[in-house]
């Protein structure tokens, strides 16, 4: 970094604000190994917990025993539904999810009992001994079975908001998009590409399982530490079940091992308090992988039929689309990703004739919700395939088919909303396109013999590489940011500014959940920015300040930072009223409303300084507590799906290059190169983290990951053995070109950052393989008998 | 039963240990070192990584029993100076490559990491990638990992 010398009297720039790549500050901790994760926590006389749950997607409960549990030695409570205290159902918008069974389990790995005990094998096999007689019944696992005439409903005499205009009880929501005249737009269209896609159920897979502590306080309250994306979620949802009034429920954020959507429902949370109360006992509750995998919902598997129609000068002219998600037995989040499919299901691209309707299903599947993307991502699988087939079928470059019709600022949304911030949809493509490849046959150029590690398949191949092919393929996709449909998606944020030992300390407390992301680095980093202050403390996350909000829908670093801005700026203002009641008098700058707080001092815009905060402070203690809010959003029309109903969009474009063993049916991706708008780096390592984090989720859904369910609706594969996420092997190369076009309406023209290369990745990455093999490909993960016919 | 093994260069015992129990829950739950993480408990993530004997292994794969008389080496063992304030060469660089989101696996993946540049100080990026392919991520792609490797082993080497 340059840097200008500072004349005498002016004050230097605030160090680690905003736009720097500031250290995380876990990092040291999380190196030494020495963060505290929720399954690190431990207490004096702690239980351990343990879930039984059900083998069968679907049955009914005849009887439960559990002397055999209760006879074991060790064990200090079984619950069960019938021991449950107060409110038997929660849910994040629909309260459809029992506690525990409630004579009826309807999906595989559903909770029916908890077993406390003083180890966690005493707490397993005692669950073990619990005899449940249960008669199974027939399973609902598709659109077809859920909607068949006299198919068994999920959840008969529904009364949640949505039942009154659902077509059928076992579907959670529908929502359509209709613009235009579509028929009128097909009449004239000179090419048209259908086609059905398939997404596979995607885990979020974070690392850290399901597990925190619940301490019974002496009244009669709980305290929980936990992991979690949401704690005022969690508490709200929590409470009811205990009987407790919210503020005998006090939580605090524990070291969470990552999310990705999988942390917004509760898991274990009640649970654990449950047993506590119960005992009179601290509880811990701890996941293992296999469970993990049935705690806690999935993204959505998703089967798509789309219809496009192109002129002959390669302009997009309608688009048809019917969505159908399988929410799985719970509602969860399904109806907001129903709206997200919906009304992002088109694309980034301009259409004026748009029919699209999406459903979310009621199914004995498990439950689906939320995972990074949430919506957007299946869309964009499909919708960027029938792209490439349209640009194939007018023989244009998929790219330059895709810059023609690309959106931009001011384009209309099929729900009427107008784009008003920067959408560079085509300068995103045009950076990835103009890259340079990676060099071809990559295991030949390190010269001698082929290094087998850069062949598809690596180590475990068997060939030299004769059967290889190479593929590249191209995506963009788009994502809204943020909680939207009218939800009040507010954080709060909690200032304290004063002087200890001579130097102004501020002191951030919010209720953000850091899961990961570099939340608490920003944070700390708009501190700096806004109060010019060197040190700044984090307080523990907790629900003793007001609820943050989600960390999710990329939201965080705009809602939450967003709060912590505001909340410095309503601090600098007292700053200012004490300095100019102190020094007024001394300087005419004082009475300019323009007063800037950097270095540790009180600075006029030209940067003379006024006064040191410390001497503007002395003995006082600022201190402010405030929401924030982001512009508001508008429902969906049920009918038209018309309405303002995101805050802000987000985009990214990927270019895939792959080699693929045609052989053997083997991919290896050799570079997946991504550039994505963000508005405002604000900590430009973290946001390339990110992006290369979600790049290589979007990678995963690609070409190897998912949950499989059979038939009855069993899961098949609930382990790292046998659900493949990438290791360091399968991720490439993944260059990053981050442009930042401001957002006017955003906090320092930020622009959420999480999600949006999430979506494009996976449909580069197929398009690339489809590049190599000449194959259709409609469904992800690719697997290796799809390529090879076998 | 009871275990006497060193860890991280101390002897220690572990008492009550039940014969069922992996090395993973005695170092966690009984010893006080919850460092090694307990990500999939069967060997796939590497996210308990730590060296028995030199050798790096996965500490939810050893059973409490097989390490009788051996020697441990944790996370919690890498830093050196007095109570480990002075971080490792590898500890410093994962810090300041980006190589750390959530962290979870970023234990493992730092003794594996610092058992590659003692084994092989200069590594090429598919060494990297081997060494470390035993060690699940799910927040970063790698990409800073790697970086925080190659600044490591350069860092090691201009120390000599």
């Amino acid at each position: 970094m340059a840097t200008a010398r500072t004349p005498a009297g002016l004050a230097a720039g605030t160090l680690g604000g905003i736009g720097e790549s500031v250290p995380r500050p876990d990092g040291t901790l999380k190196v030494t190994g020495e963060f505290a994760y929720a399954s690190d926590l431990w207490h004096e006389d702690m239980l351990w917990g343990c879930t039984l749950r059900s083998p069968h997607a679907h049955a009914r409960i005849l009887s439960t025993d559990v002397s055999g549990a209760l006879a074991t030695p060790g064990v200090y409570a079984v619950l069960t539904h019938a021991d449950l205290p107060a409110a038997t159902r929660y849910g994040l918008e629909i309260q459809d999810t029992p506690v525990l069974a409630d004579g009826v389990v309807r999906y595989h790995g559903e909770p029916v009992a908890l077993v406390a005990a003083d180890h966690p094998e005493t707490a397993r096999r005692a669950a073990a001994r619990i005899r449940v007689a249960y008669e199974e019944l027939p399973v609902v696992h598709d659109e077809e079975s859920a909607t068949a005439p006299g198919a068994p409903l999920l959840h008969p005499g529904r009364d949640d908001s949505h039942a009154a205009h659902v077509p059928h009880p076992n579907i959670v929501h529908r929502q359509p998009v209709v613009r235009g005249d579509v028929a009128a737009a097909r009449a004239r269209a000179a090419v048209v590409v259908t086609g059905d896609y398939e997404v596979g159920m995607q885990d979020q897979a974070f690392l850290g399982p399901e597990s925190g502590l619940a301490v019974p306080a002496e009244d009669g309250g709980v305290d929980l530490y936990i992991a979690t994306q949401w704690l005022h979620a969690d508490l709200r949802q929590i409470a009811p079940v205990l009987g407790l009034p919210e503020d005998k429920v006090r939580m605090t954020l524990s070291g969470v091992g990552g999310a990705f959507g999988g942390r917004e429902d509760l898991s274990m949370q009640a649970h654990a308090c449950l047993l506590a109360l119960r005992t009179g006992k601290p509880v811990k509750m701890v996941y293992n992988r296999f469970e993990s995998f049935f705690g806690h919902v999935h993204r959505h598997p998703a089967r798509l039929h789309y219809e496009h129609g192109a002129s002959g000068d390669g302009r997009l002219l309608y688009v048809k689309a019917r969505i159908v998600l399988d929410g799985g037995a719970y509602a969860s989040s399904s109806p907001a990703v129903v709206g997200n499919a919906a009304s992002l299901a088109v694309g980034p691209y301009v259409v004026d004739a748009v029919d699209v309707e999406a459903v979310a299903l009621y199914s004995n599947n498990p439950p689906c919700g939320a995972m990074r993307g949430f919506g957007a991502v299946q869309a964009c699988f499909a919708y960027e395939a029938q792209m490439d087939r349209l640009a194939d079928r007018l023989g244009l470059d998929p790219v330059e088919f895709r810059q023609r019709n690309a959106m931009a600022q001011g384009a209309v949304m099929p729900t009427g909303q107008v784009v008003d911030a920067p959408a560079p949809v085509a300068e995103l493509l045009r950076r990835v396109k103009a890259r340079p490849l990676p060099p071809e046959r990559p295991w030949e150029s390190a010269g001698g013999g082929p290094d087998v590690r850069a062949l598809p398949g690596g180590l475990s191949n068997t060939t030299h590489g004769e059967g290889v092919v190479r593929g590249v393929g191209y995506a963009v996709g788009i994502k809204n940011v943020g909680f939207s449909e009218g939800f009040d998606d507010y954080s709060t944020a909690r200032v304290r500014l004063e002087t200890v030992a001579g130097q102004p300390v501020a002191t951030v407390h919010t209720a953000m959940a850091e899961v990961g992301q570099g939340g608490v680095t920003v944070h700390a980093q708009i501190a700096r920015t806004e109060l010019g202050v060197t040190r700044v403390v984090l307080e523990p996350a907790d629900t003793r300040v007001g609820s943050a909000g989600s960390t999710s829908a990329s939201r965080q670093t705009y809602v939450t930072g967003g709060a912590v801005r505001h909340a410095c700026h309503l601090v600098r203002e007292e700053v200012l009223a004490l300095g100019r009641a102190r020094f007024g008098a001394s300087h005419p700058a004082w009475a300019h409303a323009e007063l800037l707080l950097e270095g540790g001092k009180v600075t006029t815009e030209a940067g003379e300084v006024l006064a040191a905060l410390a001497d503007v402070l002395e003995d006082e203690v600022i201190d402010v507590e405030r929401e924030w809010r982001h512009r508001p959003t508008e429902p969906f029309d049920l009918r038209t799906g018309r309405g303002d109903g995101h805050v802000q969009y987000s985009f990214a474009a990927h270019r895939a290059v792959v080699d693929v063993d045609t052989e053997l049916g083997l991919v290896k991706v050799v570079e997946l190169a991504c550039a994505q708008d963000v508005g405002k780096a604000m900590n430009p390592l973290a946001v390339a983290g990110q992006i290369q984090g979600g790049t290589t989720q979007g990678l995963g859904l690609a070409v190897m990951e998912e949950i499989v369910v059979s038939a009855d609706g069993r899961v098949r594969n609930p382990s790292f053995t046998d659900y493949l996420i990438p290791t360091i092997l399968d991720t490439p190369a993944i260059p990053v070109d981050i442009l930042e076009l401001a957002d006017e309406h955003a906090p320092y023209g930020l622009r959420g950052a999480g999600e949006a290369p999430t979506l494009s990745a996976t449909p580069a990455v197929v398009a690339a393989i489809r590049a190599a093999t000449g194959l259709a490909l409609g469904r992800v993960p690719v697997r290796p008998e799809h390529l090879t016919g076998t | 039963m009871r275990v006497n093994f060193t860890v991280n260069g101390r002897p220690r015992q572990a008492d009550d240990v039940w014969e069922g129990e992996s090395l993973l829950y005695v170092l966690r739950e009984r010893l006080g070192l919850p460092g090694s993480k307990n990500a999939c408990e069967q060997g796939e993530c590497g996210s308990c990584t730590v060296r028995l004997d030199g050798v790096p292994v996965c500490a939810c794969l050893v059973a409490a029993g097989q390490v009788e008389g051996r020697e441990v080496v944790t996370v919690e063992g890498l830093a050196t100076g007095e109570d480990g304030a002075e971080l490792s060469v590898v500890q410093k660089a994962f810090t300041d490559a980006g190589a750390v989101q959530c962290g979870f696996c970023t234990p493992g993946l730092v003794v594996a990491a610092d058992e590659l540049i003692r084994r092989n100080p200069d590594p090429s990026d598919a060494d990297i990638r081997e060494a470390l392919s035993g060690n699940l991520c799910r927040c970063t792609g790698y990409e800073m990992i790697l970086d925080a490797v190659r600044l490591a082993a350069a860092r090691a080497g201009e120390a000599g």
